[in-house]
């Protein structure tokens, strides 16, 4: 038998099954997820924010959150340059040249609240080896738990948006990250930062509905006198106010990026100066998903690759086993031509 | 398994207590206090861990890179019972041992990592199951490879102890343990790779794409060659044994031929995306890129010929450039090409570096006492393996 020819059937075979197992077409593809019918979110209007911080505050309160000192050797305030375990909700500033005139791109400065995004297919749950990180099916919140989690930090490592963040300092750190106050909605109540926002420049409600404000907003001529809701969008809990429009930026963050997410963000200034890089549209975890459904959907492939592989090792085995007895003897003839 | 009838393994004996072991011992003590201090005080408290960089190096290199350095055993055992090389079969037990010992501890180097380690049980308990996760599936390969590799191995023992029986019964049904040894590596190889892509833009063009399961995979492989090469030439000079060329110069060239294909797939995939110009900016993701891929091309050069890949000494730098790639194209992907915005950097801490060395100590101090106590490499005065192949080849 002529071995080479014999080896290379052999690899061919071995490489087309490595490379199904690897590289499928595909035949499993999906696409970015569906928005929940009744999800919940925010509208962050950057224009609207003053700076006050009174929904970081509001946030450590109804999250029962510790302090957070950026410096331990002036442990005085409060102030985490950005979200971390202990600090689900910041504001931060942005500012350009002489940053006197609000809302403005030159010599400008302007406000953006950093928080969970709760994306409609959020890369942190389809990263989750344990199902600590879910999505809501019925309010679209992304919430996490403890209990489940196995601190792997794989959800800290996927979020396009940095948000979700772990507890180095602790033996028993837990993952920490804005859950939409779903604990506050049992009890009729809804998230802390837009409750306490004296502005409206946070404002909570149905995606569907804050969608539609955010597209009415964008409408407005610059300097028109508006209507500016607060608190609850839907139930109109706090009295709105009026004043006049601003110049937006024509883009509602957070209607496209990565599939869309549940926090949506309007701004005078463009996004990525706020910190907002551009994102695709198509879902990062629809990517991973259809790779893996592909090659793992109904394990068909790796137990076909595995019939395959089991069929060959066995006849080689045994293969081994009659050639080999009487191939001992022969021993010096195999040597001579490899040396 | 038909070791019987090769050359038969056996102990190389001699004192467990050399300088070697020694340090050995040194680093996987200093290795134990730190972690003892991580598991008190939490991760923090050694590691330079931060939320822009949630893995370091106790995942790359213990995990990532050991699992793969992990991979001679799978790629010996691809070509002695899937391709029917018969005549690597005196390799197929020390590298086994090595991708033994290798997989173990990355399996339990992950625990190290885990921020809620108590909770490990959570991936393999359906109740917790996320079949979507890239990880989860990761997690369940590497768990039951290590079980089919010690089933796989288990003769050794056997043979130690007496059991012929046992031993018999197992041989019977060993094909498909076999199997599962290559196809469960295939998934959880090609699966680290797949770990990056959730990570979308976050990783640089030069490391991110859909093909990362392939690239991984194939880069395994041909590090599972590197690593028997590197291997055998270590125990050759370190217990003053012969190098067995004649197995390991056929042997380079399948490494090649391997790393052709892997560069090939690379290459291609840069260019079918258009990503190849960004590794000609002026930055570090750059030249780490070229880095990596001067290791790879590497091997090409040193071990060009045949009378090249005779030579011990080639063969040994081959390997471990090829390896040096492997190496440098898992810490490129996971951490020099990956970018979760400004504010966040990342280097090991000495502490961090120093449990990583444990974990390779470790591993050397394991293949030490086996080899030493149990038998695993070919008896040093016993005729050469003959094998069908290799005895076609000689009456061709
Ligand atoms: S913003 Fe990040 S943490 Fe929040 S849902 Fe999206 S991926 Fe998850
Ligand atoms: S750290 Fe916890 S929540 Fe995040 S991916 Fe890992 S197990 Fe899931
Ligand atoms: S919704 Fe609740 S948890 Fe989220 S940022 Fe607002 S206050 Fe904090």
């Amino acid at each position: 038998m002529n071995g080479r020819r014999e080896f290379l059937r052999r690899a061919l075979a071995g490489g087309a099954a490595v490379a199904g197992t690897t590289a499928c077409p595909s035949a499993h593809a999906r696409g970015n997820a569906e928005i929940p019918p009744e999800a919940i979110g925010l509208l962050f209007d950057s224009t609207l924010c003053i700076g006050c911080k009174a929904c970081v505050a509001a946030c450590k309160a109804a999250n029962d959150l510790p302090l957070d000192y950026n410096s331990p050797v002036d442990a005085l305030w409060d102030m985490p340059l950005d979200t971390t375990a202990r600090t689900y909700n910041v504001i931060k500033a942005w500012q350009s040249g002489t940053g006197t005139q609000r809302n403005q791109q030159i010599d400008g400065y302007a406000f953006m609240k950093s928080s969970c995004l709760h994306c409609i297919d959020p890369s942190c749950v389809s990263a989750c080896p344990v199902s600590a990180m879910t999505k809501d099916p019925a309010t679209g919140i992304v919430q996490y738990d403890a209990d489940a989690c196995i601190g792997c930090r794989y959800c800290v490592a996927a979020c396009p948006f940095g948000i979700p963040k772990y507890d180095y300092d602790s033996p028993t750190g837990k993952i920490g990250k804005c859950e939409l106050c779903r604990h506050l909605l049992p009890e009729g109540k809804y998230a802390a930062c837009a409750e306490v926002c004296p502005t409206g420049a946070t404002l909570f409600g149905k995606v569907s509905a804050l969608k539609a404000e955010a597209h009415r907003r964008l409408a407005l001529q610059e300097g028109a006198p508006t209507i500016w809701p607060r608190g609850n969008l839907d139930t109109a809990d706090q009295p709105a106010w009026e004043g006049p429009a601003p110049r937006y930026v024509q883009h509602v963050y957070g209607e496209k990026e990565v599939g869309g997410t549940q926090m949506l963000k309007l701004a005078a200034v463009p996004f990525e100066q706020l910190g907002h890089k551009p994102l695709p549209e198509r879902s990062f975890s629809s990517q991973s998903e259809t790779l893996q459904h592909t090659l793992y959907g109904g394990l068909v492939l790796p137990l076909a690759v595995l019939g395959v592989m089991s069929w060959v090792a066995r006849r080689n085995v045994k293969h081994d086993d009659e050639t080999d007895a009487r191939g001992a003897q022969d021993a010096h003839a195999g040597e001579k031509r490899h040396d | 398994m038909t070791e019987h009838i090769h050359v038969a393994p056996a102990p190389v004996g001699g004192r467990l207590l050399t300088p070697v072991t020694f340090t050995c011992g040194v680093l996987i003590l200093a290795a134990l206090a730190i972690l003892a201090v991580r598991f008190v005080l939490g991760l923090g408290a050694v590691t330079h861990l931060n939320d822009g960089y949630p893995w370091g190096i106790w995942v790359v290199a213990d995990v990532v890179i050991g699992s793969a350095f992990a991979c001679g055993g799978f790629s010996i055992a691809m070509l002695v019972y899937i391709f029917n090389k018969g005549e690597y079969h005196p390799l197929v037990r020390p590298a086994l041992l090595a991708s033994l010992f290798g997989y173990t501890l990355a399996g339990v180097g992950v625990i190290f990592d885990l921020g809620r380690w108590w909770n490990f049980w959570h991936i393999l308990s359906p109740a917790y199951a996320s079949p979507n996760s890239v990880m989860f599936e990761v997690a369940l390969c590497i768990s039951l490879y290590i079980v089919v590799m010690w089933i796989e191995f288990s003769p050794t023992f056997m043979e130690k102890w007496g059991m012929r029986d046992a031993r018999r019964k197992l041989n019977k049904v060993m094909f498909f343990f076999i199997a599962l040894g290559t196809v469960l590596p295939m998934m959880h190889q090609s699966s680290l790779g797949s770990l990056l892509i959730v990570f979308g833009t976050q990783i640089h063009p030069l490391w991110q794409t859909m093909l990362l399961p392939l690239i991984f995979l194939l880069s395994a492989i041909t590090i599972g060659y590197a690593v028997v090469l590197f291997e055998s030439c270590l125990a050759a000079a370190g217990y003053r044994r012969s190098i067995e060329m004649h197995l390991l110069t056929p042997l380079a060239k399948i490494m090649l031929g391997v790393l052709a294909v892997f560069m090939i797939v690379r290459f291609g995939d840069l260019l079918w995306r258009g990503a190849l110009g960004h590794a000609f900016a002026a930055n570090l993701q750059a030249f780490m890129f070229w880095l990596e891929t001067a290791c790879f091309l590497s091997p090409f050069v040193l071990l060009r010929s045949e009378v090249q890949r005779r030579n011990p000494a080639r063969l040994f730098i081959g390997g471990a450039l090829l390896m040096l790639g492997g190496v440098l194209l898992r810490i490129n992907a996971f951490l020099v090409g990956y970018d979760t915005g400004t504010g966040w950097s990342y280097f090991p801490s000495v502490p961090e570096l120093l449990v990583t060395f444990g974990m390779f100590a470790i591993e050397v101090l394991g293949y030490i006492v086996i080899t030493r106590r149990f038998p695993v490499l070919p008896r040093e005065d016993a005729p050469p393996t003959a094998t069908p192949a290799a005895l076609r080849a000689a009456t061709r």
